[in-house]
């Protein structure tokens, strides 16, 4: 069993730095913020399983739950700063060429 | 029991890579929206629960309490998670970001 | 309190309010000084006291007298003080047949979630996908009153994938983002029908 939630780890890991394109190349912000959201809601998946697989679930839930806390206020904040952002679409055809 | 964990596992990392692939394939910002925000969620609500099946091994007051957690951690993000989307859904239309429709090139 | 609580009241409560049953109301806190009230705030406050208490005993999973004796008095404050927060309104009659109907509601919306969460994953690996989405954004105006059965009828729009909640006004003025023809069509249907019968709006 524990080789398959290292293995399972790894393909999270592999998953997210697919993901991470969108935060790295993304044309707007609106889009690397949902590209941080999606990290984010892997990572929770991510922590548990390390924890299982160090046999330390009871601490690492605990920061699993922090971290799940900690992403949705990010992208709560983050919207609501960009929000007064005009011409995001404007960004997105100059970063074309 | 192994079984049903292992299945359970799967199904939510397939969910997930579904969502990864999504959020490079689609064409904009508001259909990038639909696997970013919801093929995750499920996929994290499958995948908890099946890693919380699995903590209820050896059986406990301590494992019990780690695995009622576990699920508190997936109710949290199934109640959190529209909010978030919604949150960056308004940001965008605030924006003034116009949906891609049928026939334009990507963006 | 009581001031915020007013806008929270669903729409009958605030023509009462209007109309001057509550004439004093902005004073402190008046409702708990008759007995009636002061029942009507002795409730909510033990259904959070309660719900408050099992969130401390599962987080912090220690059972001696000492941290027992520290979460009732955490949980008695952030109850006094949040009660009005879960409970927005002082009604609590019929409260549990409400919470049986909504968790009868809860099971078929996995059901619609896990359905159309395999449509959005068919459409992601599909090879011809940009063929086959066709994003738009459809407007319906919703037959629900109060305030929670809207919010419960947008957040279970953006959960079933292939629909998002764009907007939405306190008439229940919809705007949805659907990824396709086959699920922005069914809007708002059958959901809005069990949404109804949850909330008793039929």
């Amino acid at each position: 069993m524990d080789n398959v939630f290292l293995y399972s780890g790894l393909y999270l890991a592999f998953l997210m730095l697919l993901s991470l394109y969108r935060p790295l190349f993304g044309p707007t912000v609106v889009d690397r913020m949902i590209g941080v959201n999606a990290i984010g809601s892997k990572t929770t998946v991510l922590l548990i399983l390390i924890g299982l697989i160090f046999h330390r679930v009871e601490m690492f839930v605990d920061i699993a739950l922090a971290y799940a806390m900690l992403n949705f206020l990010a992208v709560l904040a983050a919207s609501r700063y960009f929000q007064k952002r005009k011409g995001l679409y404007d960004e997105a055809l100059f970063g074309k060429d | 029991m192994d079984i049903i964990v292992c299945l359970l596992l799967f199904a939510g990392l397939f969910f997930f890579t579904g969502g990864a692939v999504g959020i490079l394939r689609f064409p904009d910002f508001y259909s990038r929206l639909h696997p970013a925000g919801k093929l995750d969620t499920l996929g994290l609500l499958l995948a908890l629960i099946g890693l919380a099946l699995f903590n209820l091994h050896h059986f406990s007051l301590g494992t019990l309490l780690t695995s009622l957690k576990i699920i508190l951690i997936a109710v949290f993000v199934f109640l959190a998670s529209p909010t978030a989307t919604h949150a960056i859904v308004d940001a965008g239309v605030r924006a003034g970001l116009a949906p891609w429709t049928k026939g334009e090139k990507r963006r | 309190m009581w001031k915020r609580e007013s806008h929270l009241l669903d729409k009958k409560e605030q023509k009462n309010l209007r109309t001057g049953d509550l004439g004093n109301s902005n004073k402190g806190r008046p409702a708990i000084e008759n007995p009636q009230s002061r029942r009507l705030f002795f409730y909510p406050f033990f259904l959070t006291f309660i719900i408050m208490c099992g969130t401390w005993v599962v987080l912090s999973g220690k059972f001696d007298p000492f941290h027992l004796s520290l979460g009732l008095i955490s949980c008695g404050i952030v109850a006094y003080l949040s009660c009005d927060l879960l409970f927005p309104s002082p009604k609590i009659r019929g409260l549990l047949g409400q919470w049986a109907r909504f968790a009868r509601y809860i099971p078929w919306l996995m059901c619609e979630i896990i359905k159309a969460n395999l449509h959005v994953t068919y459409l992601v690996f599909h090879p011809r996908m940009m063929e086959l989405i066709d994003p738009k954004i459809v407007k319906f105006r919703s037959k629900l009153e109060s305030d929670l059965a809207l919010v419960t009828f947008a957040n279970s729009i953006t959960l079933t994938p292939g629909t998002i909640t764009v907007s939405v006004s306190i008439d229940g003025d919809f705007k949805v983002h659907a990824i396709d023809k086959a699920s922005g069509d069914p809007l708002p249907g059958a959901m809005e029908a069990n949404i109804a019968k949850a909330f008793g709006e039929v």
